[in-house]
């Protein structure tokens, strides 16, 4: 395939899209998660996502996506200084990876062969300044899920082993999916995750046959169906970079910060975590939407996503997470 | 003799339409045990695909393999870095995937991938499976065609040859084939219609409805090429029948066929065509649809809770055991120190050995030490409850809440949960081994109570699963939870007697294969005989009267530490 199919080009599911919109925006709301049916438009998403977003300007042999040649972790495998455009990476993660291609390792290539201690970075240096995806999140080891964590809210990746000793910057949108049937992820990962979305099969049929009528078209006649969508493509990345500007400035007044702790205290959910992506996500929706201030009605709009995750869980109570956010938004909010 | 063969004809026409259109349709998955059927199939396989070549890979596939990796061996005799083209390389290829019911979930979610972003490989996948062992969903559900070639006889096959010329002009023609705007919005329907959740399946019943009319030289789909696609791609994966007035007819499914065929005939000029579309699946689909429903239900969740925590051998974490020699995949570790400890003998000689280039240190692919771990295994609880008499449905409500408690807390413990449930003659197996929360709602949402009591029948499922389980690597314990009068024997006779010895012989086996068990009696009064049962057992006896779901769960937590 040439060209993904376009973000904006996806029929419903708009609590993906604005996810992932304002993570774009503000990558220091931290991942998202969204978990779903199969052939919900998970995994196009965030291939389209990669495609709507502006080009970041990279030094050209840096391992690391560097921004300029003295951010460089590692500045002897420089051998031109000269920035280019780059596409924003998104980098896909397989399940069964090992933690050294995703740190990195000692580069056993060049340690046998030419008796050379060197560094090989892994896929955590590749995804730096864009988005680490895992499809399957529920199903890759434990231990490569802490990690990734750490890594994402640390925004360092710091490696101590076989005699290497590295730190370099590693910042990116962790976007995990999966199917809750096949497993769970634990909670203390799940925090860790700024914003959780769950996506179902559309079951209006309208919609459903849009989907299918979209696809029809992509796949028949991919360049034209791209050239039909890019000037809603380019809107939505206008959008996001003004957006991106307008960030700095937004207002947040202490009603609002009350209203964040009132909900989180009223949900129970544990840690500061819930308040803090809630604020963050709001402030991001309000520079989205072109506000100055954040309003309550932004936090309304986002708080599902931002604390259904972080919930204790009651396997008694048979209503299910968004249910109880959505409850405790009317009550709070009202 | 016209079911079987139906079978073939569509394993035909899929072929047909995967040498046409191999990257648009991503391929086939084909439920078959080995036999003349399945021979003929994949003998075929080459020559309809060509010229893609036809790669066969398996489930113990490595990834060096199927997406290239370093060539040690030869890296370590050139001194440069030599590298293997994966299968999954550039050039669009088939796969024929064999044993695809035992592909592991990482595996799976990788070669998904790689038809998702590769350019058009297409995927034969043989499920070899048996009864309730399926291919892993999100597989098939990628695959536009699903045919069942079990029941073709070897009789019912005819060698399959395709026209090679006639597939290169429809290959051509493909492009150019446009599709009415009405049949897209009737075919979206009828796949709602008939459960299908995934909006894949519409759009290979678009695609395989464009090959049909290219083969057959049209330029325009028209409705009899929308039917016969919707047919061989719904069918099989249809998980409720429409909701449709002519609603009996599957009902009384010996005379299915001829009523069918009859309305379509009478009925084809006022009804409209989404109806026609659904008449036609509905007709397509098997006469023992309704139990098959169930069946391939229970054997997806029991494949997708099954897969996530088997195989577990832990060679990346876990206590450390010594350094193996072994081959340098993307799964294992190198040990370096214990690698060049295993060369440092040899270096003189090496050195010394006319090819020998000019390096300081000479190592071969046999050097290679990994690291390994040990890990243990998940645990599994398998709770046997009984369903019978008057206090069943108390009991497995309390059961169901107590597994749904458990699982609550296992995250940090990685346990899963099953649950048998026995009444009247038989016992069955209501959620099968999970650590989905989600999961087990939805499965004990409703729960049947009554009957008799085949304590012996519970027990001897609750053996099975056990020992199925920990072939895929966790440890089981089974908790019974009864008032323990056993009335029913494992023949399905009604005899305390033979009953309660039935019970025991069983018992008797779990023990001998080293189950650990739990005995609940949630009888009012302690009951002798489940005492005598536990001690069969060796398991610890809680008597706990009117038993809730806490307390159960507590009891449970308190003998598995």
């Amino acid at each position: 395939m040439t060209h993904p199919f376009p973000f904006s080009a996806i029929v419903g599911q708009d609590e993906m899209k604005l996810a992932m919109v304002l993570t774009a925006i503000d990558p220091s709301i931290g991942g998202v998660l969204v978990f779903g049916d199969r052939g919900t438009g998970k995994s196009t998403a965030v291939r389209a996502l990669a495609a709507l977003l502006p080009p970041i300007k990279v030094v050209t042999d840096c391992p690391y996506n560097s921004a300029s040649f003295a951010q460089c972790p590692d500045p002897d495998v420089i051998k031109t200084r000269k920035l280019v455009n780059r596409p924003t990476p998104v980098i896909d993660l397989p399940l069964g990876v090992t933690e050294d291609r995703v740190v990195g390792a000692l580069d056993i290539e060049k340690a046998l062969t030419e008796g050379k201690k060197q560094f090989e970075p892994g896929l955590l240096a590749r995804a730096h300044r864009g988005y680490l995806y895992i499809d399957e999140v529920n199903l890759l080891e434990d231990h490569i899920v802490d990690l990734l964590l750490d890594v994402a809210v640390s925004g360092e990746n710091v490696v101590e082993r076989e005699g290497l000793s590295i730190r370099h910057p590693a910042r990116f949108v962790l976007v995990g999916s999966g199917n809750p049937e096949e497993g769970e992820l634990r909670p203390q990962l799940l925090d860790r995750f700024g914003l959780s979305v769950e996506v179902a099969s559309p079951t209006d049929i309208e919609d459903r046959i849009e989907v299918i009528r979209r696809r029809d078209a992509y796949e028949n006649d991919a360049d034209a169906f791209l050239e039909h969508w890019s000037s809603e493509d380019a809107a939505l990345r206008k959008a996001i970079l003004s957006g991106r500007r307008r960030l700095a400035k937004i207002r947040t007044d202490d009603a609002i910060l009350a209203e964040c702790a009132k909900l989180c205290v009223a949900l129970g959910s544990d840690g500061l975590r819930g308040e803090l992506t809630l604020l963050r996500a709001a402030r991001a929706l309000a520079a989205f939407r072109g506000n100055r201030i954040v309003k309550t009605s932004h936090l309304r709009e986002i708080a599902a996503s931002a604390l259904r995750h972080r919930l204790r869980r009651d396997p008694l109570d048979e209503a299910g997470s968004t249910t109880r956010v959505l409850r405790a938004v009317d009550q709070v909010l009202a | 003799m016209t079911a079987p063969s139906q079978d073939w004809q569509n394993a035909t026409l899929a072929l047909t339409l995967l040498a046409v259109d191999p990257s648009g349709l991503a391929g086939i998955m084909l439920r078959a045990r080995s036999g003349p059927a399945r021979d003929r199939f994949i003998a075929a396989l080459g020559p309809a695909l060509s010229p893609r070549a036809l790669k066969r890979i398996h489930p113990g596939t490595t990834d060096d393999q199927l997406f290239g990796g370093l060539d040690l061996t030869a890296t370590l005799d050139r001194g440069e870095a030599v590298l293997t083209e994966g299968l999954f390389g550039d050039a669009p290829s088939a796969f024929l995937l064999t044993m695809a019911e035992r592909c592991p979930p990482g595996l799976t979610a990788r070669i998904a991938r790689a038809m998702d972003t590769a350019n058009g490989h297409a995927l034969i996948a043989l499920d070899e499976g048996i009864d309730d062992e399926a291919p892993p969903e999100a597989l098939a559900d990628r695959l536009a065609f699903h045919i069942d070639l079990n029941a073709v006889t070897h009789r019912d096959c005819p060698e399959i040859i395709l026209d090679s010329d006639r597939i290169e002009i429809a290959r051509n023609r493909l492009q150019k084939v446009s599709i009415p705007a009405e049949f897209i919005a009737n075919v979206t329907k009828v796949g709602m219609q008939l459960g299908i959740g995934s909006l894949r399946a519409p759009n290979f019943v678009l695609r395989a409805a464009r090959t049909l009319a290219a083969i057959q030289k049209q330029d325009i789909v028209t409705q009899a090429n929308v039917t016969t696609a919707a047919a061989l791609v719904f069918g099989p994966r249809a998980t409720m029948l429409p909701e449709d007035p002519q609603q009996d007819q599957t009902e009384s499914p010996s005379n299915e066929p001829e009523q069918d065929t009859e309305q379509g005939k009478t009925e084809t000029v006022e009804q409209i065509p989404e109806e026609i579309l659904l008449q036609a699946v509905a007709a397509s689909l098997p006469k023992d649809f309704l139990d098959r429903i169930k069946d391939t239900q229970s054997a997806r969740t029991a494949q997708g809770s099954g897969g996530s925590g088997a195989a577990r051998k832990g060679n990346r974490r876990g206590r450390p055991k010594p350094s193996q020699r072994g081959q340098l995949g993307s799964a294992a570790r190198i040990d370096l120190i214990a690698t060049l400890r295993a060369a440092a003998p040899w270096q003189s000689i090496r050195k010394q050995a006319a090819y020998a280039p000019q390096r300081n240190i000479h190592i071969r692919a046999s050097d290679i030490r990994l690291k390994k771990f040990e890990e243990k295994s998940d645990r599994l609880l398998i709770f046997a409850v009984d369903a019978s008499g008057s206090a069943a449905l108390a009991r497995l409500a309390e059961a169901k809440g107590a597994v749904e408690l458990l699982l609550a807390e296992a995250y940090a413990r990685r346990d899963h949960v099953a649950l048998i449930a026995f009444r009247g003659t038989k016992a069955d197996l209501l959620l099968p081994p999970t650590r989905s929360l989600v999961q087990t709602k939805r499965r004990l949402s409703s729960l049947p109570g009554g009957g008799g009591t085949p304590l012996a029948a519970g027990l001897e499922a609750a053996l099975l699963l056990a020992e199925s389980t920990r072939t895929k690597g966790l440890t089981p314990t089974i908790a019974v939870l009864t008032d323990g009068r056993a009335n029913i024997a494992l023949d399905g006779t009604a005899s305390r007697i033979s009953a309660s010895e039935d019970a025991r012989t069983v018992a008797r086996q779990i023990r001998a294969r080293q189950t650990p068990a739990l005995v609940i009696d949630t009888g009012n009064r302690p009951q002798g005989s489940l005492q005598d049962l536990a001690r069969e057992l060796s398991a610890p006896y809680l008597p706990l009267p009117r038993a809730d779901a806490h307390k159960v769960s507590q009891a449970i937590e308190a003998v598995l530490e």
